[in-house]
């Protein structure tokens, strides 16, 4: 158990509900603590494929497949895996593929560890430069109707959209 | 276009012409939705499916094939899900294939055209020349059906194994590093994810 609030485990299965009422079929992600109850629950739902990969990038590639089938798919990544994924990015923005993808930040409010800042303070930028519009989440009343407005974006509208989950949100991990 | 390589700078065991092998080890592709990676393995696809709809053929996002494929097979366990994709773009993703491993979807099958080379940078070795043994990785990831197919008799057995169905395949196809037939395909990204999706999904 990681020293952030309990208040995540709320937030989190609301998120995990909606994610599924949209008909999101598949969880990508490199584990990590930001995401863990998403990832518990992918695991423990038959009707979800839950995804481990060994970079992020597998993940876009990973996305772009399940939608030349139909299906819907959601990348769950740290902040520093967005670096991970850039080249990637190329086969959403020629593809218009539709792309959701949920960061959990770090290198950002309250950080205490200093290699997590240049990848952290990247986020945005580098997303922007690749065309994922990137939207900020900093309350836990905000989660549900931020991510509402991604889904609609990304899969009604056939956009990249990174939600990023802030250390105002998460907290900030303790050392 | 790029050379060919000299007889001395070829590997043994790289025999095969992709031209003829290819489709051979494929054989019926309509069986399959197919995926392809960069350069040589689009053109091998693209010249033996006429670019066909059931296709999505990269030119670029090296490193991503397998893991389409992954999510594609994933979506539609229906249907027989190709990747034929080569020794570089594997490189550049190969912890793909662990991730493959994990699910071990029994739709998906991996096609590697292993030529030793960089063909469409001018044919620069890859590690495959040099010591790295693809089907080795592939089964140390997890994957349990593989094969490295490197004579004309072995490419039968290929064929069934990509058809097979008890779980994902992965059959290294080694080739001598000469050029893919040219074939003109459709390179706009998104007009290919569109044409797949039509013809796999009926009109959105």
């Amino acid at each position: 158990m990681d020293e952030r609030n309990d208040a995540p485990a709320r937030w989190q299965d609301e998120l995990y509900d909606l994610l599924r009422g949209n008909n999101v079929t598949q969880f990508a992600y490199v584990p990590d603590a930001g995401h863990r109850i998403l990832i518990d629950r992918s695991l423990a739902d038959p009707g979800a494929y839950s995804v481990a990969l060994t970079t992020e990038e597998e993940g876009v590639a990973l996305l772009a497949g399940a939608d030349l089938g139909g299906a819907r798919g959601v990348l769950l990544m740290q902040s520093s895996g967005t670096g991970n994924c850039v080249n990637l990015l190329s086969l959403i923005k020629g593809g218009r593929f539709p792309f959701l993808t949920l960061v959990s930040m770090r290198g950002d409010f309250g950080e205490g560890n200093p290699w997590q800042f240049p990848m952290g303070q990247a986020v945005e930028p580098v997303l922007a430069a690749m065309g994922v519009i990137c939207l900020r989440i900093e309350r836990p009343e905000d989660v549900a109707p931020t991510v509402g407005a991604a889904l609609t974006m990304v899969f009604q509208s056939g956009h990249a959209v990174a939600v990023l989950l802030t250390q105002k949100l998460l907290g900030a991990k303790q050392f | 276009m790029a050379t060919e390589m000299p007889a001395s700078a070829i590997a043994p065991g790289f025999i095969l012409d992709r031209c003829d092998a290819v489709p051979a080890l494929i054989g019926r592709h309509e069986d399959f939705l197919i995926i392809s990676g960069l350069a040589g393995t689009s053109r091998d696809v693209a010249a033996l499916t006429r670019d066909g709809a059931h296709t999505y053929t990269m030119a670029g996002a090296m490193g991503g094939a397998c893991m389409i494929g992954l999510g594609l097979a994933l979506a539609r366990p229906d249907k027989r899900v190709l990747v034929v994709t080569g020794d570089g773009e594997l490189l550049m993703n190969i912890g793909a294939l662990s991730t493959i491993a994990v699910l071990n979807p029994a739709n998906l099958a991996i096609v590697c055209v292993d030529n030793g080379h960089y063909g469409e940078t001018g044919y620069q070795k890859s590690h495959t020349s040099l010591g790295v043994d693809l089907e080795k990785i592939a089964a140390g990831s997890g994957i349990k059906a593989t094969r490295t197919i490197s004579a004309r008799r072995e490419l039968a057995d290929g064929a069934r194994l990509l058809r097979e169905g008890n779980g994902t395949a992965f059959v290294v196809l080694r080739v001598k590093p000469t050029d893919p037939p040219a074939f003109k395909r459709n390179m706009d990204p998104s007009a290919c994810r569109n044409r797949f999706r039509a013809a796999l999904l009926g009109p959105s």
